[in-house]
C-alpha cells in the first residue's frame, strides 16, 4: 500500500507502528498525544493488523510503562506514548528497562513545561530524553521526526534499533508534529523478524532459565554490567547517528535545529541562499546518539552556528560539544508554544553578523 | 560455617531436591518465614507441574533476591510495580503462569494502585503478600500494616493511628474488589503447643498456607486474580527473639488480621 493519505502526525505514528508489526500497546491519555492510543484502539482487532494482539488502557502513566516492560520482557514489540508530564513519570521504568536491556518504544509528544505548563509545543524535554532522564548511567536512543511522513516511518526504525541493541527507544515528537495534518505516502514497510530466543521470558522449557534483572549487589559484577551497557552505547554512537544536512557542505553559517523547528529554518536557508548567503541547515534525526562528529566536520568551513529550539537552550549544548570552540555558537529559542518566524531567525542572523563586524 | 554445613546438607536431604529451586541458600534471616514461603511456592509449582511455564516477577524488598532461588524465568520490577509488569507479560503471553511475592510496603503503600488494578481487571495473576507489619529490607520502618502502638524506627513511640491512619487490611481491601477471584489470609508462623510429652510445634498454619498457595495458582489457571496474604514475623526489626516473634504473629497480628478465606469466587476450596 503506497497511497497518499492526509492525517495527523499522531495518527501517522500509530499506523507506522502497526505496519511495523506492533504487538502490544499500553495506554494512558494525555494531551497532545492521545490520538495515538485512540487510533490504535480503533484499529484493534482489525484483520489488517494480525500482529496487534494487546491494547490495554492503564490506570496511570507508571502502570502503562511497567506493562510495556513486562510485555517487552516477553520478547514482543511493545510501546506506549505520552506527553511531557507523563514522560517525567516514565523515567523510573525507563531506567529499569535500560538496566534490564529491554527493547521497547516510548513516544513523547513534547508540550510546554515545567510543571503542568501547557499543551502547546515545546522541545524542552531534550535533556530528559537524551541524557538519561532517570537514575543511573544509561541512554535512550532518541529519534526526532520533523514531519507527518517521518512520524509514520520512524516507529519501524525505532523497533529495529530497540531489538538490535536491546535498549529502549524514544520518538521525540512535539505538539506540532503530533497535531499537524499533512499528506504522506506510507512507505512499504517490511517488518523485520527479531530473534529473542536467547533472553525473552517465555517459560524455562527445555532451556536454562532467563532472568531479566538490573540488580547486582556485588560491586565487581555491577561495574561489569554498567561497563557492558557503556560499550553498547559507544557502538550505537559509532554506528547509528542519523541526520539531515541541507546545503551545508560549503556553508559558512549553519542553522542547527531538530523536529518541527527545522522546517522553518529550512525556509530561511532557502531564502538566504537565493540571496547569495553561504548558509545551510543541519538537522539531527538521532538526538541521541547526537552527531557530534558531523558537527565538528562542519567547523572545517562553518564560522558560526545558530541553534534554534523551542526551549531556553538545550540541544545548543550538544552543538557546542561538537564545535569545541572552533566556531561561534549562538542560540535562538521560543517558548510556551510560540514558533519562531522566518523573519525573527533572519533578524537574529543579522544581529550576529553586525556583532562580528563590530568586533 | 564448617559446623553448619553438614546440618544444612542434612536438612536439604530431608526436604528433598525441588527442581523449581536452585541450589543457592537463601539470604533470609534465620527464623524468617520467607524461607517457608519460598519452599511452599516451589512445592506448589512442582505439584502442579508448571515450572516450565511459570514466571516470577521479583518485587523490591526482602523478596528482591528471589531470582537467585526459584529455578524459573524472572523479571525484575521497580518498587510496587510487579503486578503491572506481570499484567504486561501475561497479556502478551497468556499461557504463562505469573506470580509475584510482595512485601506490605511494596503492595500496600507504593504499589497499592498496581495491586488494586490487577484485581479490578480480574487479571489472571497470583500475588503472595508477605505481611510482617514492617519495612524489613530498609531496616524496620512503619508499614501500612504496622499495628496500633507498634514501635518501628519511624514510630519510635509506637504507631499513633490518630495521625498515621489505621493499619491497612489488605485481604479485606482486595476481596472488596469485584474483579478478585481468590483472597485468603494465612499465617506462616509455626506455633508452640503443649502435648502430654511436653512442648512441641504445630505446622498446621503452614499446611493451610501450602493449600492456599496451590489454590492461588489453580485460580490463576482458571482465569482469575488470586491474592494470598501471608502473616509473617520479622524478629530482627521487631527486636524480639525468634519464637517470641512467631508468637506475636499468632497472638497479636492474627487479632488485627484474622485468618481465613475472604473470597473464593470459583469455589476452589470445595473442589
Amino acid at each position: 500500500m503506497t497511497e497518499r493519505v492526509y492525517m495527523k502526525g499522531n495518527e501517522a505514528l500509530a499506523y507506522g507502528a502497526l505496519k511495523a508489526k506492533l504487538n502490544a500497546y499500553f495506554a494512558y491519555p494525555i494531551t497532545p498525544s492521545t490520538e495515538i492510543p485512540e487510533t490504535l484502539a480503533k484499529e484493534f482487532g482489525s484483520e489488517e493488523y494480525p500482529d496487534f494482539k494487546v491494547f490495554l488502557q492503564a490506570a496511570s502513566e507508571l502502570e502503562a510503562i511497567n506493562m510495556v516492560l513486562g510485555a517487552a520482557a516477553g520478547g514482543v514489540r511493545a510501546m506506549t506514548a505520552t506527553s511531557s508530564p507523563g514522560f517525567s513519570l516514565k523515567q523510573e521504568a525507563l531506567s529499569y528497562a535500560a538496566g534490564m536491556e529491554l527493547p521497547l518504544l516510548v513516544v513523547n509528544i513534547n508540550r510546554g513545561g515545567p510543571g503542568l505548563g501547557n499543551i502547546a509545543p515545546e522541545q524542552s524535554d531534550y535533556f530528559q530524553m537524551t541524557k538519561g532522564g532517570g537514575h543511573g548511567s544509561y541512554r535512550l536512543i532518541v529519534l526526532a521526526p520533523n514531519s507527518v511522513q517521518e512520524m509514520a516511518s520512524l516507529p519501524k526504525l525505532a523497533f529495529d534499533l530497540a531489538f538490535k541493541y536491546r535498549n529502549p527507544v524514544c520518538i521525540a515528537g512535539d505538539a506540532f508534529t503530533g497535531q499537524l495534518k499533512e499528506d504522506l505516502i506510507f512507505p512499504r514497510i517490511e517488518a523485520a523478524e527479531y530473534d529473542v530466543s536467547s533472553w525473552a521470558v517465555t517459560g524455562a522449557k527445555g532451556r536454562e532459565r532467563h532472568v531479566i534483572n538490573s540488580m547486582n549487589l556485588d560491586p565487581e559484577v555491577h561495574a561489569k554490567h554498567v561497563a557492558h551497557l557503556d560499550e553498547k552505547y559507544k557502538t550505537i554512537q559509532r554506528d547509528e547517528v542519523r541526520y539531515e544536512s541541507y546545503l551545508a557542505d560549503d556553508a559558512e553559517t549553519i542553522i542547527a535545529a531538530f523536529g518541527i523547528t527545522s522546517r522553518i529554518c529550512k525556509s530561511v536557508v532557502n531564502k538566504l541562499r537565493r540571496q547569495g548567503s553561504k548558509i545551510g541547515l543541519f538537522r539531527p534525526i538521532t538526538l541521541w546518539p547526537f552527531p557530534h562528529e558531523e558537527v565538528r566536520k562542519l567547523t572545517e568551513h562553518a564560522k558560526r552556528f545558530l541553534v534554534v529550539e523551542l526551549n531556553t537552550g538545550q540541544m545548543v549544548e550538544d552543538v557546542r560539544l561538537g564545535v569545541e570552540g572552533r566556531a561561534r555558537v549562538e542560540f535562538y529559542g521560543k517558548l510556551g508554544g510560540l514558533l519562531p518566524t522566518e523573519g525573527e531567525i533572519e533578524d537574529k542572523l543579522r544581529t550576529i553578523e553586525k556583532e562580528e563586524i563590530a568586533a | 560455617m564448617t559446623t553448619q554445613e553438614p546440618a544444612l546438607e542434612q536438612y536439604r536431604k530431608k526436604l528433598g531436591k525441588l527442581e523449581a529451586l536452585t541450589d543457592k541458600p537463601t539470604h533470609y534471616c534465620q527464623g524468617c518465614e520467607h524461607g517457608e514461603l519460598t519452599r511452599l511456592i516451589a512445592n506448589a509449582i512442582e505439584n502442579l507441574d508448571i515450572r516450565e511455564r511459570t514466571v516470577m516477577i521479583d518485587s523490591v524488598g526482602c523478596s528482591v533476591l528471589a531470582f537467585e532461588y526459584f529455578n524459573i524465568d524472572h523479571i525484575q520490577s521497580p518498587h510496587g510495580r510487579a503486578p503491572a509488569i506481570g499484567t504486561g507479560l501475561k497479556r502478551v503471553r497468556p499461557d504463562l503462569i505469573v506470580y509475584t511475592v510482595q512485601g506490605d510496603g511494596d503492595a500496600m503503600a507504593i504499589g497499592l494502585l498496581e495491586v488494586m488494578y490487577a484485581a479490578i481487571r480480574g487479571q489472571p495473576l497470583s500475588v503472595f503478600l508477605v505481611n510482617n507489619a514492617i519495612y524489613g529490607m530498609t531496616g524496620g520502618q512503619m508499614a501500612p500494616t504496622t499495628i496500633e502502638g507498634q514501635v518501628t524506627t519511624t514510630t519510635p513511640y509506637g504507631r499513633d493511628i490518630e495521625f498515621t491512619g489505621a493499619p491497612v487490611d489488605a485481604s479485606k481491601l482486595v476481596s472488596a474488589i469485584d474483579g478478585s477471584a481468590y483472597v485468603k489470609r494465612v499465617s506462616l508462623a509455626i506455633s508452640e503447643i503443649e502435648t502430654a510429652k511436653g512442648k512441641t510445634y504445630s505446622i498446621k498454619n503452614i499446611l493451610e498456607a501450602k493449600q492456599a498457595i496451590e489454590n492461588a495458582f489453580k485460580v490463576q489457571m482458571m482465569g482469575g486474580f488470586s491474592f494470598v496474604e501471608c502473616l509473617s514475623s520479622c524478629w530482627v526489626n521487631w527486636k524480639l527473639p525468634t519464637m517470641e516473634a512467631k508468637r506475636f504473629v499468632n497472638e497479636r497480628l492474627i487479632k488485627q488480621y484474622p485468618l481465613g478465606t475472604y473470597k473464593d469466587k470459583f469455589g476452589i476450596e470445595k473442589k
